[in-house]
């Protein structure tokens, strides 16, 4: 009973936690690109953050931060635990690719913006496009998963 | 200020000879820099005597380069998206624009009890880690292995975010021009960022760029970072000189040296608008650097966390297991 109450608990936590990291790291990410002051929504009483780039910059680290923390935590959770009781969804695996691909092209952008690191200009456009595009597909992927009900994992005794 | 014109007259005349002695000197030291390291410039302002060779020279050599805008513009929503536009004033030259990438400033100060005056040529400062590059958000600014940084300007946006980050508001923006013609004119883009490429082309043809080869002053000198470093504090320690760029926005690849200090030079300058400053800039990447590190270990603190929690979750286990036996 214990156990469940805190699987239970742990999952509502994490829930929340996946949530609010992903809607700050769209926000911010969208606040790379000159558009929140142009069409007035750093306009909008408390938004005015969203057109200072190096605000919106470290919130997208920051968030890039607890988002790999979080990551890494469910990874090694599902391989030591999860597993034994959970398969994870063709749903899932799709999201899993997405934020895969996400968090590498993230990643390749942090590394370039490190002082001394040189990519091919168009290696970065690329990379820039793909990180957008993933983005968008995420989105759309996520809100489709949401309205369809249909969850990452799957109890093993369901099937 | 008298003195500077008639000595400007006086070296047009000459400067066909000046300026071939000059060059040959200089590529030297500029073809000694590797590609893949950093190439910087010392400018010693005391040498400047503000004739606008190197502000011609670079209007020639770069007019090729320079917006060619399709007019009428489009017309932009909203409507507080500003038209930027210099092409009826591409002879202005006391300021920076998309048409002027370099240009002259002058600063009357006092040194030693005498009033003097002083002209610096100003351009862009090629950061060593240059937010321009680095924030850019679809890579139309680019930092090249020798450290100049350049715009495309065959893909930029023109959304000005990399002046909107420049510790010293360089680039300049064209509306008309550019790539966003071609996408959504209306709601996207503005047109084009220009700033000083540091002549890249013709660094990667063995040339030194157009500026340095017209100066008949040997105002500024071309090399690899390190050398031009330890010339830039030989001459300051030489002439009680002051240095601008080596630490600034965490280290520049332009190094000036100035008989007075920076401090008394930024108050004596007219800045404003395309008129970038002399002042500290701390170094505008640090906090991104850090966290972009603290992202890299990042997976390691998540991966642990988890493996402490499964290991406790074992401990209790064990421990009801042995409680009930």
């Amino acid at each position: 009973m214990k156990h469940n109450k805190f699987h239970i608990g742990y999952e509502l936590i994490t829930g929340y936690i996946y949530r609010i990291t992903i809607f700050m790291l769209t926000l911010s990410g969208f606040a790379q690109m000159p558009i929140f002051k142009r069409y007035y929504i750093a306009d909008m009483p408390g938004l005015g953050w969203l057109s200072k780039f190096y605000v919106t910059l470290y919130l997208h680290y920051l968030f890039g931060i607890i988002f790999l923390v979080f990551t890494a935590c469910i990874i090694t959770d599902f391989f030591l635990t999860l597993r034994k009781k959970y398969k994870i969804t063709a749903s899932g695996y799709i999201r899993v690719a997405i934020l895969a691909g996400l968090t590498a092209s993230g990643i390749i952008l942090v590394i370039k913006n490190f002082a001394g690191y040189y990519y091919a200009p168009v290696f970065i456009v690329v990379m820039n496009l793909i990180h957008l595009g993933l983005v968008f597909i995420f989105l759309i992927t996520g809100f489709t998963c949401i309205i369809l009900k249909k969850n990452w994992m799957r109890d093993w005794t369901t099937l | 200020m008298k003195k500077n014109i008639s000595r400007r007259l006086f070296l047009k005349g000459g400067a066909a000879a000046a300026c071939t002695l000059a060059a040959s000197s200089i590529s030297s030291a500029a073809s000694k820099a590797d590609m893949h390291e950093q190439i910087a410039t010392l400018i010693d302002i005391s040498k400047c005597i503000g004739c606008e060779a190197c502000v011609e020279a670079c209007c020639e050599v770069n007019s090729e380069k320079y917006p060619k805008p399709q007019k009428p513009f489009p017309k932009m929503y909203p409507k507080r998206v500003p038209v930027a536009d210099w092409s009826d004033k591409q002879d202005v030259t006391n300021r920076l624009t998309p048409y002027n990438w370099l240009f002259i400033q002058s600063a009357t100060v006092e040194k030693d009890g005498e009033e003097i005056e002083l002209t610096i040529p100003r351009r862009c400062m090629h950061c060593v880690n240059p937010p321009c590059v680095k924030l850019c958000p679809w890579g139309a600014a680019k930092q090249l292995e020798n450290g100049i940084s350049r715009i495309d300007s065959d893909i930029c946006l023109g959304g000005s975010k990399c002046k909107a980050v420049c510790p010293w508001k360089i680039p300049e923006r064209q509306t008309g021009v550019g790539i966003y013609l071609d996408i959504l004119p209306s709601l996207a883009g503005n047109g084009v960022m220009y700033k000083c490429d540091r002549c890249y082309d013709r660094i990667a043809a063995g040339k030194v760029p157009a500026c340095i080869e017209a100066c008949p002053e040997n105002v500024q000198t071309i090399g690899t970072k390190n050398e031009i470093i330890k010339q830039a504090h030989k001459l300051a320690r030489e002439t009680n000189g002051y240095i601008y760029g080596e630490k600034e926005n965490g280290g520049t690849n332009t190094i000036y040296v100035s008989p007075v200090p920076f401090k008394e030079l930024n108050k004596a300058i007219e800045k404003g608008k395309g008129k970038p400053h002399f002042k500290p800039v701390k170094n505008v990447m640090a906090a991104a650097s850090n966290l972009g590190t603290a992202m890299l270990i990042a997976p390691v603190a998540g991966a642990i966390a988890a493996a402490g929690k499964f290991y406790s979750m074992v401990k209790a286990e064990k421990g009801d297991a042995s409680n009930e036996t």
